[in-house]
């Protein structure tokens, strides 16, 4: 059960990263708003489901939040792109602030009640005595039929190959007659779209409040490095390692002290580092993903299947 | 076709990489269907002319193709002028198929190319051979090979070839002549940024020697064959 809570987790961070990973590829820009837009998107669509229903939100709010997303590429972005990349860094930074209080000043600090659907909520079936939401399974097919498309764009139309293209090579595939900064504005607006889509599966399953841009952003930032930099099935990979990695720690009792017990070494409060040695698993599940992270650099800089060899 | 119409003219150009002033006023022209040789020793500025051209640098001064400035505009508006580029690093995409390669090439416009991919590969057969392949496996020929059909696929009137037989066994070396040579047949104004004399001499109409940024000697082959002076201070090593 942890195993399918973990691994729908995980096909959400993917949606989220899988544009993240590609802007920075392509662009060079670390995107720190990328988890605002996610943000938004959850918002827009509790807004939308709010007028009339879920379904209303869950088609247009991605589709909006795209559209933002490329404005900002356009007239922004862009404009800052020739003083160089620490400007446009403090650019996507400064944007998730107004976005944070932008979202603060509309919705308020507190969290909304966008809620599932009523049909989703009940369970779909039953495993041993814990059982698995719909919604939750709903949440994967979305994130399944995203992954299958995006696959499908980028190795079969032309528009993929231009991407492909200009991910390693933006001059020469500029110089080749491509509108090379007209494609970075699509995957900039489609990146985007897609952190808005978690957003609107992602903000009811969890919860959606000021502070939910930031919970995931560094998440994402992680699963970017440990998959590798620009490397969308390294991105997966990560999403669902660090998913799967999150949700079975939670529920896991495991301590040094335990593990010691097990082999006949008492560790009582008297032993130096007591506290150290009897912290749960659960304990420290968040901070999982950042010692993931650590471990990562230090061993393979580039990622699981990064192809930059710095 | 070989006329003495001029298709690209380039008037006291100059090109900056941030605050360093790479070219000090370069003048030179190439007319319809002739290939043109660019000589010099590395740092010259020749591939920053190609370059500038482009729209791959900043520049000032002007680039007339064909009549119009295209000076200051982007190199993919460039692109669809008609002015081709085959960068000098054969900066092939190695992840993709030597034909999803050659596909990117295509401008997807509408005009008919007066190249397909059956040109290519009976121009290059081990490029049908290997048609299927990862680019980045190829052997530096075969990638030489790749760049100089990609960008032809895109059906340039003018085409910049940046040092293409540099590192090649000599049997490679003859194909790419024989490609030149086809080039000019079909029509296409060619400027051939070269280090070696002996490929330039043999099939250029023209040819230009640059030396600190700018153009030191201008003239036929058989004109630079007989300056001594000319091929001691700016070109033998």
């Amino acid at each position: 059960m942890s195993m399918l809570n973990g691994l729908s987790y995980g096909l959400l961070l993917f949606m989220l990263s899988a544009g993240l990973t590609l802007i920075f590829s392509m662009m060079g820009v670390l995107n720190f708003a990328h988890a605002s837009f996610y943000m938004i998107g959850a918002y827009f669509a509790y807004q939308l489901s709010s007028w009339s229903n879920y379904w209303v939100g869950f088609l247009i709010a991605p589709i909006l939040v795209a559209l933002l997303g490329g404005l900002f590429e356009r007239y922004m972005l862009r404009k800052t792109h020739k003083f160089g990349h620490v400007a446009e860094l403090l650019l996507t930074f400064g944007l998730s602030f107004v976005i944070l209080e932008l979202v603060q000043l509309v919705w308020g600090r507190t969290s909304v009640d966008y809620a599932i659907p009523t049909a989703m909520q009940a369970p779909l079936f039953k495993l041993y005595d814990s059982t698995f939401q719909t919604y939750r399974g709903f949440m994967m097919l979305v994130a399944l039929l995203m992954l299958v498309s995006l696959y499908l764009l980028l190795k079969k139309t032309r528009i993929g190959l231009v991407i492909q293209a200009a991910l390693t090579h933006p001059d020469t595939t500029e110089a080749l007659g491509h509108n090379v900064p007209r494609v970075f504005a699509y995957v900039f607006a489609g990146g985007c779209g897609l952190a808005a889509l978690a957003g609107v599966i992602g903000g009811n399953a969890f919860i959606t409040e000021p502070g939910m841009a930031q919970s995931v952003g560094a998440i994402i930032f992680v699963v970017v490095v440990v998959g590798g930099m620009g490397s969308l099935g390294g991105a997966l990979i990560a999403s669902i390692l660090i998913g799967l990695m999150q949700t079975f720690a939670v529920g896991l009792d495991w301590s040094i002290l335990g593990g010691a017990k097990s082999l006949g070494v008492e560790i009582t409060s008297a032993t130096p580092g007591y506290s150290l040695w009897s912290l749960k698993l659960s304990q420290i599940a968040p901070i999982l993903p950042y010692l993931l992270l650590v471990l990562m650099l230090i061993v393979r800089p580039k990622g699981i299947m990064g192809t930059r060899d710095e | 076709m070989s006329g003495q119409k001029i298709a690209l003219e380039v008037k006291d150009l100059q090109a900056f990489y941030g605050k360093s002033h790479i070219l000090q006023g370069v003048n030179l022209h190439v007319n319809e269907g002739e290939i043109v040789a660019l000589l010099g020793r590395n740092g010259a500025g020749r591939s920053t002319t190609a370059k500038a051209v482009m729209g791959m640098v900043d520049t000032k001064g002007e680039i007339i193709w064909r009549g119009e400035n295209i000076a200051g505009m982007k190199a993919y508006e460039v692109a669809h002028k008609g002015v081709g580029y085959v960068p000098e690093s054969r900066d092939i995409f190695p992840k993709l198929t030597v034909h999803q390669n050659l596909m990117l090439g295509e401008k997807g416009t509408k005009k008919q190319s007066r190249w397909s991919f059956e040109d290519m590969y009976n121009m290059f057969p081990r490029l049908r051979e290997r048609q299927h392949t990862e680019a980045g496996v190829l052997s530096g020929g075969e990638q030489q090979m790749l760049t100089l059909c990609r960008t032809l696929m895109g059906d340039p009137d003018l085409i910049m070839i940046d040092e293409p037989t540099e590192g090649l066994a000599p049997a490679i070396v003859k194909l790419v002549a024989e490609y030149l040579r086809e080039l000019k047949r079909r029509g296409i104004s060619v400027v051939l940024i070269e280090q070696k004399l002996s490929i330039a001499l043999q099939i250029s109409d023209r040819v230009y020697v640059m030396g600190d940024r700018r153009i030191v000697f201008e003239g036929t082959p058989a004109e630079l064959n007989a300056d001594a002076n000319v091929r001691k201070e700016w070109l033998e090593v």
